[in-house]
Formats: C-alpha cells, structure tokens, sequence
C-alpha cells in the first residue's frame, strides 16, 4: 500500500510545523543519498511499504525504495495522469491498480523521483508479500524491467484473525534461507544480528512516540487529523527511516508538538492553516486520493470534520495494537510486523477495528473511501460498512475514487456526499455533534 | 457397463452444470451421510477431502440466468462477477447442501470473500487455503502441509473421518487416473479439435466438479469413447487457438461457443482448472500427503495467481501454444481481473517474441451479448486462416 512521505510535496505549503520541515529535510537527503548511490557505491533495494523490512536493510546499509510511494508523490505533483496513460499504452488494462501503471509510467518516462533526481535501478527487488496479491504482479513486472536478484518473502494472511506459529515461523524461515542470504550476497556483507538488534530499539522508540500521536485523536478537540494529518505522521516510520535515530529524533520532536497543541486545545493544522470548531469525529476506512490531497482533506476540514482514528495510518503497521519491533526477538518481530499489517487483517478483524475506533476515540460516524484500484482495502467495504453500522450504531458514509488515477476523482460528486453525510450526521445526534462543536 | 449415448451424456452434464441449488451433491450425501465441501477456483487438493470421505464440491460463480438479488450490495462495480455471484448462491440457499468452503488464495478477492463467508455462515465450515508462494519444501512445503493438516483437523471435528495415509494414497491414485482422462480428452482436442468442441468438453469439465471422482472419472472417459467413434464428427477448417485468462470467473458458455461459431477452435484453454492444475501423475509414496503437498510446489501449472520464480514469465504459454499447434492465441480474461489482467502485458510480451498472433478482450459471468467478440474473434481467425493460406 501507500505511504506519505511524499505528502511533502503538499506539506510545504500546507503548514509550518517544524517536525514537517524536519521531515521533508529527511526524504531530500534520502533521495539525494539513491540519485548519488552510483558513484557512492551504496545499494538500492526495492521493496513495498507494508511488511517492509526496513531494519533489515539498514543493518545492510541497503537503502529502500517504495514503489508504491513513487506513485504516490508522482499524483500529488500531477504527473499520475500521464504515467498510467504510458502504461495503458503499453498495455496494462484499465481495471488494475493505478499505483503499478503510475510507477511503470514513471519507470518508462526516466524514472524521475519526487525531488527530481533519476532514481538509481535496484540492486535488489525485495518483494515482502504481505496483504496485497497485486505486488506479487507488480515485481513480477519489474523484474522484467531489472537484471537485479530478486528474492519474494511470502507473508500468510491473517485469516483466522491470528498470527500462528507455523505463520511465524514460514516467515522467519525465509528471512534466514532466502532474503538474508540474498542480502548478503548483494551487498558482500555478512548479516550482523546485533547490528539489525540496535536498529529494532530504535524503531520501537520511535513506534511509542507515533502511538501517542495517535492517541492523541482521544482528546476534544483533537489535535491532529488521523486521516490526511496522519499521512505525514507516519511517513518517516512506515519507509526508510524506521530504525533510524532520526526517526527517534522526528517522533520526539513531533510528539512533543502535539501534546502543546493538546495542552492548548488546538485542532489540526490542515493545509489551510488551523482548523476551526470541531464539529464531527470520524473514522476513516481505506485510502485517500493523491491526485486531489487538499481538496479532499479541504472538504472534511470545512464542514469541521476531523478524522479521528483511520484504518490507513495502519497499512504500515498496528502499532497501535501494541506492536513493537522487539530486538530480543529480531527476526520473529519481523515477522509479525509482516503479518500485522493491515491489509493483511481477515475482514472480521477490521470490522472489530473499526468498531473500536468509533468507541475509543468517541467518534459521531465512519467513512469509507473505497478506491477502485484496490481490491485488498474495497472487496467486502460494503459489508463493513453494513456491520460497522450494525454493531457500532453509529451511521456510515461510502464514497468512491482511486488512489492516483484522476480520472476517478469525481470532486462535485465527492463534495456532495460528504455534504449529505455531514448533514446527516447533525440531524442524527444534534445533541452530540452540538456539543462538540461548542467545546 | 456400456457407455450411455452422447446426447445423453451431454443433457446429463449440461443439467449438472445448470444445476445452481446442487441436486447431484444433496443425493450424494442422502447416499453417503458424507460432508460436501465447496471450493472456490482454482486449485484445492481434493484428494484429501477424498479421503476423509468428504465430497468436494468445485464453485465457479454464476451465470446470465442467476439475477443478483443481494450480492450486488456486497460489491462496488468495478470488482469482477464470481464473488456476488457466489455470495448471492450462498444467500438464496442454493449453496445449502454444502458443510463449508475452501477459499484457495489466489487473489485478494476470493481473500475478503473468506472474510464475508466466516461472517454469512458461522455455522459452516469456512477455510482460507493459504497457498504458498515459496515452493521450496522445507518453508513453503512445510507451511503448506501444516495448513493441510489443519484443514483435516476441521474436516474431523465436522464429522469426517480421520485422515489415513493408505486412504490418501487411494485417493491420490483415483485423481490421478480422473486427471489423466481429462489430459487424454485434451489431447484428443490438439489432435482432433473437430472431434472435441470446447463447448462440449467444458460442460464436462464443469459437471465433473460436482460428481464423486469415481463417476467423473467414468463421465470423462464414456465421453472421450463416444467422440472418438462419432464417424458424423468431421474435420472443419477453423484456426486453431489458445484461450488464455479465464481461470476463475468463467465465461458464459454462450462466449465459447460464439468463439468456435467465429471459426475459432480453441485447442488448449484455462477452464475449470482445477481438473489439471497438477500436470502429472501425483506419485506413489509412503508419504502420501508429502507427495500432494510436493506436487503442488513442483509441479502446479504457472498459474497467474502463482508466483513465477524461476524461468521466463510466459514460458508455459509459449511452451503450450507451440506443443498444441496454435496459430493464434485469445487473451480472454474476466473484466477487473488482478491476477488475469496484471499478468496480460507480460504474456503478451512472451508471445509476441515468438510470433504468436493475438487478440484480447474481456467478459464477464452474465455477459449476454457476444456482437463485438464474435466480429473481433471472427476477424482474428480469418486473418489466421489467411496468413497459413498465404
Ligand atoms: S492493490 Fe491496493 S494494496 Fe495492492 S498495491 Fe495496489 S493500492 Fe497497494
Ligand atoms: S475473477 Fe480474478 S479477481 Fe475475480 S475472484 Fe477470480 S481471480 Fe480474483
């Protein structure tokens, strides 16, 4: 699935938080570090955002590329269009996921990243497998692109609601058979246990400081938007940076942010500046749209809608079930961040989820945004839209869209049903929403 | 035993085929007391269920003639047929007969439709067959073969009777002896294409998936005989193709036989799988369950839904249009199809090395009008023909 570092591109405008200036400073380096890896001599491995392995890499000082995140900033900076329509050229069908025709579009327009520079081709095609058939397809298609090994980690899904220990250990299996051997001989470098052990203390401190971001969402007003704000929050913990002591440093820096504006009584920042009156807390289920950020964020933020909880801040992991990457345990952790992954939850346990948000974070409703493009988050939105409501009595929206392709981004039509939700939701629990908004 | 007529033997399959509410199954088990276990596409290993006594059951949607009550309110438009169409079988009671489901992983789809099932149908057994994407033995074999023990486990605590290697390997034997008739009525097909139209030999293939495999082992070969000796079966004169991408939501038979009217003869194709998704005999072992799991990592056609770790992504296709003689292949996949669509460009590339002519288009279970496909196939076979003319 996705992830936001690249929701820099709209965070430069958007606010002036210092913890986003710190962030945008971050992926420019990161980015600068793989346009410069040729002549440094550093590696390069792609690989996806959910059950990535990115303490993993870094105890190989192998430097991660996200696919799914160069499609991602591609639509934020509106060049999505014209990659999928490459990739249509050549082929690729309509009905698929957009995030594989952007990247392939990009791939075949010069594979330009985010900051310009030329993406280096990977020494490595990394294809962790977790919660999604679609990035088995879309390595299979890289691999076609790229002369580099490639070495697939198979994540077993959750369908049972349960990680087992025959789950774990396939997984744990395969680090040590075939990616860790796989590494070692792309990099020449041999596995350093201890080294990989430092880097998983680091991303559990950081996962704490993220989790109380989070949370935050429990207070009225709620400091941050855990949909579209959440997007930057958990960029740097979701990609490259896990691991790091500049995640540690980023997650200090911005908790200590968030609970001023707690102590404050301060809303979210939205692109627009500071929100105003709280009037609505929602869950959100699914993705958002890249291609029309703003506007969308814009369309929840004007009518005082603040998203609360989201299952989306999770497709990189459910920190805030109480997972911790665990050094005394270093690659069984791994393997449960592979398999807790969001997307690769059974449906019966998302639909727990997202009742339990609506409860903790004392939300008026839920919303689904269900995108075309992914059949891992849509297939089944509907009955999780009929049980949420069932089981949590509290009404649900659907709206539909895609990811990066804009041609799927229907605004007035969007706008419309937002407005009908909001509407309804006043005219459900007037009390409620009333004294929400006077707090 | 003479083998009955094959009109006879047509009007059976194709009643069996037609049959959403699974008469066949609910007299079985009136028969036997037995369980009866539905699967969905592609793959399940039957030969297990088989020997604990269970029926499997193969699940392949709907058609035109099922209206879609409630399971369009379980799926936005742009997600593919096979799932509503299930859902709303299972709904409408139709699936009654049916003491649970396998969901084989193939696709994220069929993965939250396992979701939904658990919820529908607490009472039934509902099964995620979690294939694996690594086929070395000792980690994806290993995996595997637990999932399966898990799996008889339930089947146990349902009623069936526990699993034995000397049942398993009996079964074993009596799939292997199904599949080698259906790759015998195939190769009569490559041979004889004339002899074995595809829209025959498909409604066997679909009434086999809900007969014990004793009697569609009997089905496949009373079939094979009675072609074989049809002297009115003549040659005819049509391209021979490949039909590639209709591996799970099938086409309605009213596209196959659109396609054979447009003078295409499909000589090897992707239906109803799950009769030859193992290409060979499953051999003899003092392991039978290591030899099922064993067949499934080396030697499982190179499916879509299956990860392609070694060779040339679209090798098997190339490597099977050349052995069946084809002068053209049809990419005909279900609209919004993953694992059949995202796979496309890459077969396409494959054989457009080789100098394979295609085409492409897409359907789906209900479609009713076949105009564009037949102008589309029709055109695509003349130029065949012309191009083997010239
Ligand atoms: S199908 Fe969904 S989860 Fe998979 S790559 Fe596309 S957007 Fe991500
Ligand atoms: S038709 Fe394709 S996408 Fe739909 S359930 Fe079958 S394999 Fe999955």
């Amino acid at each position: 699935m996705s992830r936001p570092d690249a929701a820099v591109a709209a965070a430069s405008e958007a606010s002036k938080d210092s913890s986003q200036v710190r962030q945008k400073e971050m992926i420019a380096r990161h980015f600068d570090r793989l346009a410069k890896s040729k002549e440094t001599g550093e590696k390069s491995a792609y690989t996806f955002v959910p059950g990535n392995l990115s303490e993993l890499l870094l105890s190989f000082d192998v430097l991660p590329v996200l696919p799914e995140i160069n499609a991602l900033q591609s639509a934020m900076r509106g060049r999505s269009a014209e990659y999928i329509s490459v990739a249509e050229k050549l082929g690729h069908s309509e009905d698929v996921c957009t995030y594989v025709k952007s990247d392939i579009g990009m791939l075949k327009s010069g594979n330009v990243g985010p900051t310009g520079q030329r993406l280096p081709d990977p020494d490595l095609l990394l294809l962790s497998y977790t919660g999604c058939f679609t990035f088995m397809k879309w390595f299979e298609l890289l691999q076609q692109e790229y002369s580099a090994p490639v070495s697939m980690l198979h994540v077993p899904y959750q369908a049972d609601g349960k990680i087992t220990d025959a789950m774990r250990t396939y997984v744990v299996d395969q680090l040590k058979r075939k990616v860790i051997p796989t590494l070692e001989q792309v990099t020449g470098r041999a596995y350093d246990e201890d080294r990989l052990k430092e880097c998983l203390a680091l991303s559990a401190k950081a996962e704490d400081d993220l989790v109380a971001v989070l949370k935050s969402a429990r207070n009225r007003p709620s400091p941050i938007d855990s949909y579209f704000g959440a997007v930057y929050y958990v960029g740097p913990i979701f990609s490259s940076f896990r691991g790091t002591q500049e995640a540690v440093d980023y997650y200090k820096a911005l908790r200590e942010e968030i609970d001023e504006r707690v102590a404050k009584k301060q809303g979210p920042v939205t692109p627009e500046g500071e929100m105003g009156a709280e009037r609505f807390r929602i869950v959100v289920e699914g993705p958002p749209n890249w291609t029309s950020f703003r506007q969308f964020w814009k369309m929840f933020s004007d009518e005082g809608a603040v998203c609360v909880a989201s299952t989306y801040a999770k497709v990189g992991g459910m920190y805030d079930l109480g997972f911790r990457h665990d050094p005394s345990r270093p690659l069984e952790s791994l393997a449960e961040y592979c398999l807790g992954c969001y997307t690769n939850l059974s449906l019966p346990t998302r639909i727990d989820l997202i009742v339990k948000y609506l409860q903790e974070y004392e939300a008026d409703g839920f919303l689904i945004n269900s995108v075309k493009s992914c059949n891992s988050f849509s297939a089944g939105q509907l009955h999780i839209l009929r049980e949420v409501e069932a089981r949590s009595g509290r009404p649900g929206g659907f709206i539909e869209s895609d990811l990066v392709d804009p041609r799927y981004f229907s605004a007035a039509n969007i706008k419309n049903r937002l407005e009908s939700y909001f509407q309804m939701l006043q005219q459900k629990s007037p009390s409620s929403v009333g004294l929400a908004a006077a707090r | 035993m003479s083998a009955p007529g094959l009109a006879e033997l047509l009007e059976r399959a194709e009643a069996l085929y037609l049959d959403y509410r699974l008469g066949a199954v609910k007299e079985w088990k009136q028969r036997t007391g037995g369980l009866a276990i539905g699967y969905m596409p592609i793959y399940a290993p039957r030969e297990l269920l088989h020997a604990q006594g269970v029926l499997p059951v193969g699940l392949m949607g709907g058609r035109d003639d099922l209206e879609i009550i409630k399971g369009d309110a379980y799926y936005q438009s742009y997600i593919c047929h096979i799932p509503r169409s299930t859902i709303e079988l299972g709904l409408n009671g139709s699936l009654d007969a049916l003491d649970g489901m396998l969901f084989p992983a193939i696709c994220d789809v069929i993965r939250n439709l396992s979701g939904i099932w658990q919820m529908q149908f607490p009472d039934k057994l509902s099964h995620y067959l979690d294939l694996p994407q690594d086929f070395d033995p000792e980690m994806g074999g290993k995996f595997y073969r637990q999932d399966l023990e898990h799996l008889s486990e339930l089947l146990v605590q349902r009623g069936a009777r526990p699993l034995t290697a000397e049942a398993l390997a009996h079964s074993i034997e009596l799939y292997n002896a199904e599949r080698r008739e259906v790759q015998a009525l195939y190769e009569l097909r490559r041979l004889q294409p004339w002899k074995v139209p595809t829209h025959e030999l498909y409604l066997v293939l679909r009434a086999a998936l809900v007969l014990p495999v004793e009697e569609s082992t009997a089905m496949f070969r009373q079939y094979h005989e009675a072609v074989a000796a049809d002297q009115a079966r003549k040659p005819v004169d049509q391209a021979r193709v490949v039909l590639t991408g209709s591996f799970c939501e099938q086409p309605p038979l009213g596209l196959i036989k659109t396609l054979e009217r447009a003078g295409c003869s499909i000589v090897d194709d992707d239906f109803v799988q799950v009769h030859r998704f193992i290409r060979s005999d499953i051999p003899a072992s003092d392991d039978p369950l290591g030899a099922l799991v064993n067949a499934f990592l080396t030697d499982g056609m190179a499916s879509p839904t299956r990860y392609v770790d070694r060779g040339r992504k679209g090798d098997e296709l190339v490597q099977r249009t050349k052995a069946c003689g084809a002068e053209g292949l049809l990419f005909c996949a279900p609209s919004f199809c993953d694992p059949a669509l995202l796979d496309q460009p890459m077969l396409v590339r494959a054989v457009e090395a080789e100098g394979v002519p295609w085409t492409a288009f897409k359907y789906s279970e209900n479609s009713g009008q076949f105009q564009v496909i037949r102008e589309q196939a029709g055109t695509f076979a003349d130029s065949i023909k012309l191009w083997s003319n010239a």
